[in-house]
């Protein structure tokens, strides 16, 4: 028990280093440049309390549950034995590695859901258009770009194909939609794409690639298990310009006066 | 009193993480098929996990949104675009350079060039090359936010900087040192922190409600979409002046 709380107060010692800059700034500004006392400044303390205990307990408990178990799957999944394939061989085919892709999907989707700084995002989006971007919807079309960039980034990793031209390409199509896309989801989707790799995902995502990059034949876990991120946050772009040209593209047989 | 909404977004916070049980179960048992070490603390993290999230929102409307909103607010009726920018500068450079994702890709990074040979062997010369990276980051982030805000006071529209931005990656990719692509390109990615996000979308947000002509929709958000692009440009650009 001791030794519990003993963990967790490190836990809350390293957020309080982390975010002490932050404040340092924030507390500098609003007494040398701002120089106007803030509002309510009891409930912004324990709101921050609230902010750095929340973040404690968040990490803590992905430590002690979830980031053991997902590292020990993403091991388990890649071993030879699990895929039914001999050591020794150096061509198997990307198809082999089925469960993989199946995996990486579905972990990408489920941990973006639970994502805070996408639900802080999300959030806002709600709150400033009046209800017409929906929080779940974001979220859940958030969630479908990162499910597949991951998976497809896992693909990229048993195939070794060049990482350049995929996010090239990935590029290209962003583009291609912020033109057709209406003017008011554009920062929303660009920013989302940023949201989506925080505290959650990225140690997964980076346990996956590791495993898949030291196992799969030829690969170099230090050349080839990054970049998994950028998958990540590449295909939300993709997929929230998608989603709001598809309700666009919906509402127009009825609003076509809508601006 | 207090006891009825904070129940209510506990079961929300439930409901968010839901998924990821699903899908750690289903794939225990029925894929992979052992069984799930430690169960003890796996449930005990679970309930960690979903306490946290619930306090951190319940933070995030007391107090991160209210103040970055605030000082938005102070910062555009006060009128001096020198102390705006410093701040923004500040608050991207500040948030970055401590953040614990990117110290750890840092770190991974300095030892993939010491296998490549583009730096020493030696411990210090690891250090100081992960030392500078994170500094690179942090330069790139703070920049990056100074011109996402004078985007927003000016209005510019959002997909010039995106697309100069996207651009210069794509071009520079190919004269860049093949080592660093893969940890630039992740880099853009680990930058924004879940204390950073609210904050810099608030700020946001709050400028562009505040001045007129702007629409916080329009004008409000791509600040973090920005922070996550730099980052790969400069890191380009530190690996090829190395």
């Amino acid at each position: 028990m001791i030794a519990w709380i003993s963990q967790f107060a490190l836990a809350l010692l390293s957020t309080c280093r982390d975010i002490l800059p932050i404040a340092a700034i924030i507390i500098g500004f609003q007494l040398l440049v701002i120089r106007k006392p803030l509002a309510h400044p009891k409930k912004m303390l324990t709101g921050f309390v609230y902010v750095l205990l929340g973040i404690a307990f968040f990490l803590k408990g992905l430590e002690m549950a979830l980031f053991p178990l997902g590292k020990l799957m993403a091991a388990q999944l890649t071993t030879p034995e699990f895929l039914g394939i001999n050591p020794g061989e150096q061509n198997v085919s990307w198809q082999a590695y089925y469960w993989v892709y199946v995996f990486a999907a579905s972990i990408g989707f489920a941990t973006t859901l639970a994502e805070p700084s996408l639900l802080a995002v999300a959030w806002k989006a709600e709150q400033i258009s009046g209800g017409a971007i929906r929080a779940w919807g974001l979220r859940i079309a958030v969630s479908i770009g990162v499910a597949f960039g991951i998976a497809l980034g896992a693909y990229r990793i048993v195939t070794g194909t060049e990482l350049y031209y995929y996010i090239v390409a990935g590029y290209i199509v962003v583009l291609i939609q912020t033109l057709f896309a209406p003017k008011l989801i554009i920062g929303l989707a660009y920013d989302s794409g940023g949201v989506t790799t925080s505290t959650v995902t990225v140690p997964l995502v980076t346990a996956l690639g590791l495993g898949l990059a030291s196992t799969v034949p030829g690969r170099n876990p230090l050349l080839d298990g990054f970049g998994l991120i950028a998958f990540a946050s590449l295909f939300p772009i993709i997929a929230v310009l998608g989603y709001a040209q598809i309700a666009q593209w919906l509402s127009k047989g009825g609003l076509s006066s809508k601006p | 009193m207090f006891n009825n909404p904070f129940i209510k977004q506990l079961f929300n916070s439930f409901l968010d993480l839901a998924p990821i049980l699903a899908v750690v179960l289903v794939f225990q048992v029925l894929i992979i098929r052992q069984p799930i070490p430690d169960v003890g603390s796996l449930i005990a993290g679970t309930l960690f996990v979903i306490l946290g999230l619930t306090l951190f929102v319940q933070g995030l409307e007391q107090s991160l949104f209210p103040i970055g909103e605030a000082m938005a607010h102070a910062f555009a009726r006060k009128g001096s675009l020198f102390w705006l920018l410093t701040f923004a500068f500040c608050l991207g450079f500040g948030t970055t350079v401590a953040e614990p994702a990117l110290i750890a890709i840092a770190q991974e990074a300095s030892s993939i060039a010491a296998k490549a040979g583009v730096i020493g062997q030696s411990d210090e010369a690891k250090n100081s090359y992960a030392l500078g990276l994170r500094i690179t980051v942090a330069l790139s982030v703070g920049f990056a936010i100074l011109v996402g805000v004078l985007r927003i006071i000016r209005g510019w529209p959002l997909y010039y900087l995106i697309i100069g931005g996207y651009c210069g990656v794509i071009i520079m990719t190919p004269f860049a040192p093949p080592e660093i692509i893969g940890i630039a390109y992740d880099s853009g990615g680990v930058t924004t922190s879940t204390i950073t996000v609210p904050l810099v979308t608030a700020l946001g947000v709050g400028l562009a409600t505040a001045i007129k002509g702007r629409n916080p929709m329009v004008d409000g958000f791509g600040l973090i979409a920005f922070a996550s692009l730099t980052p790969m440009v400069f890191v380009m650009a530190y690996g090829m002046l190395r």
